[in-house]
């Protein structure tokens, strides 16, 4: 089938960079390099399939293109934590230091946020959009605080804060990459009874009321899981806004079908084509010289405007 | 039969429906009119559980609605709003699956299929099966959409608007398969409308409505009458029999 064929193709793409990035170029020390090169892929292939798959799961439930998970604020939340962290005890102090310490905060805070906020708005206001709005305005809230405090720091530790406001895939420690990897596959276990609700869902929410959905409940769930899955990636690496958009995008664009079952697996390989693909630029042809996510932000802002003119154009 | 009794549903402190009650007959059409802003389509949203009721209780076949699993309720009653823009793009055949969800949750049988097919046909959609929803026009999708409804197999199909943006050709044709849904699949049918004599010519029951209150219900033929017309739009309107049918004249 035609789909299968596009699945197929997205592959073998990825297969192929995968293994031009594992092996590709290694003058010998073989036990050395390559350890450090598999770890460093298996950290860009997780991080990269769940931001994708959440990205996709979010706009099926806000019908929206152009929303990406961060509008909860859990990126700006995560830079918040690493800025006050560094601000009140030090750029040196196991907070910061400590990868598992830190690694653990950040997951922990931004799934607690994102239950607090969960939690309050549902009670009330079903109503994903007000939740959203809160989101945004949260997310400001913790961008002033963070920016206020990077204004007071000492400007050797304000260095350390602005690299990790950046998404970087060259030091992931391994322990926590396991521990990420096991609990995506905790989550995914769950989150598989949910695919099926999700092509309908894609209709609206009417639609979805009408075809038997129970739809509070879904989007409730739903949402959870993405939170975690976000933090956990954005913990793991940083945060990286832009590329959700872009590849949920280009997904849409090359898939050219509503069922969620080959979208999610697809938008997954995306991911790992233009994660692979960009590392493979940043180390090779820049030789280290600027990161991953300046180039994905950089990519996905271009593209990000291009989507909005053609909105602009079809209305 | 589906039973409503004393709804309420208030914004802010405007009741949009107030304690409403009315028991909808089985196997006819009945028709909501009302004047804009009457609560006929909140009402039906209710009754389908797409909005939630402050008050009151709505039973379908004896059995309270929130008490019913929403997946079970698919089965027994389907709803079609005004407007269907879909975010999605889908071809008419895989918008007509979609109907099935409640029964395959999203992997089509063979007696899926079937009905597909069977909605599809009683639609008149054979020949753009294939087409997307947006290469057709205004009737085309929303006889697209009916059919859809019809493949959801429901005893209860409630269309709010069901001839909004139609001309009277796509109209009448609309309203013709709504009076064959129920005359040959014995279907109950429930609909908002504006135009009085599509509710005349093509309803058994008539239900009207203002200010979020039921003011008079009965059959058809009491219900085409110059003083329950007065009331419900405060509009004298003249009513003429042709060719027994009963027509108003509001237009001047």
């Amino acid at each position: 089938m035609r789909l299968k064929l596009k699945l197929s193709i997205l592959l073998i793409l990825s297969l192929i960079l995968v293994a031009i990035y594992l092996f590709a170029g290694i003058p010998g020390n073989w036990e050395y390099i390559l350890p450090r090169r598999f770890s460093r892929v298996l950290a860009i292939i997780v991080t990269g399939s769940v931001i994708a798959i959440a990205t996709v799961v979010f706009q099926t439930i806000t019908n929206n293109r152009i929303l990406t998970p961060s509008v909860i604020g859990l990126d700006s939340l995560y830079v918040l934590l690493q800025t006050f962290l560094i601000f009140v005890f030090g750029s040196t102090s196991a907070f910061a230091v400590n990868p598992n310490l830190n690694f653990a905060i950040s997951v922990g805070a931004m799934i607690v946020f994102a239950f607090l906020l969960y939690h309050l708005l549902f009670k009330k206001q079903k109503n994903v959009y007000f939740l959203l709005l809160v989101g945004i305005v949260f997310g400001t809230f913790f961008g002033s605080l963070s920016s206020f405090m990077q204004v007071l720091i000492d400007p050797n530790e304000f260095m350390i804060v602005q690299n990790r406001m950046f998404a970087s895939f060259n030091n992931v420690n391994t322990d926590i990459l396991w521990f990420s990897i096991i609990l995506i596959i905790i989550t995914i276990i769950y989150f598989w009874k949910y695919i099926k609700f999700l092509d309908v869902m894609s209709l609206g929410k009417e639609q979805a009321i009408n075809l038997g959905v129970d739809y509070d409940e879904v989007v409730k769930r739903l949402l959870i899981v993405i939170a975690i899955w976000i933090s956990v990636a954005t913990a793991l690496v940083g945060p990286i806004l832009f590329l959700g958009l872009l590849v949920a995008n280009v997904t849409y664009e090359f898939m050219k079908t509503y069922r969620h079952s080959y979208l999610l697996i697809a938008s997954a390989l995306v991911s790992i084509v233009a994660l692979v693909g960009g590392q493979l630029v940043v180390d090779r042809i820049f030789s280290f010289e600027t990161t991953l996510s300046v180039i994905i932000n950089f990519i996905g802002g271009a593209y990000f405007l291009y989507l909005i003119l053609k909105e602009n154009k079809e209305w | 039969m589906v039973e409503v009794q004393d709804i309420t549903k208030k914004y802010g402190n405007t009741a949009v429906v107030d304690q409403v009650s009315v028991s909808i007959p089985k196997g006819k059409i009945t028709s909501f009119i009302g004047p804009n802003g009457a609560g006929k389509s909140t009402l039906l949203s209710i009754v389908s559980r797409l909005i939630t009721k402050d008050s009151g209780e709505v039973r379908i076949d004896d059995q309270e609605i929130s008490s019913v699993k929403s997946n079970a309720l698919a089965k027994k009653i389907a709803i079609l709003k005004q407007s269907n823009h879909l975010n999605v793009r889908l071809t008419v055949k895989e918008l007509v699956s979609f109907g099935r969800f409640p029964y395959s949750q999203g992997r089509l049988t063979k007696e899926d299929r079937t009905f597909i097919k069977d909605a599809i046909d009683y639609m008149e959609l054979n020949d753009m099966q294939d087409k997307y929803l947006d290469q057709l026009s205004g009737g085309q999708k929303q006889r697209a959409f009916i059919a859809m409804v019809i493949a959801q197999d429901t005893d209860y199909i409630l269309l709010d608007e069901p001839l909004n943006n139609l001309d009277m050709k796509h109209s009448v044709q609309i309203m013709k398969v709504l009076r064959r849904l129920v005359d040959e699949l014995g279907k109950t049918v429930v609909i908002v409308i504006h135009d009085v004599n599509f509710a005349s010519v093509y309803s058994d029951y008539i239900v009207a409505l203002k200010h979020g209150e039921i003011i008079h219900q009965g059959p058809k033929n009491d219900m085409i009458d110059r003083k329950v017309l007065r009331d419900v739009y405060d509009m004298d309107i003249q009513i003429q029999d042709i060719d027994q049918c009963k027509i108003c004249l509001y237009f001047n």
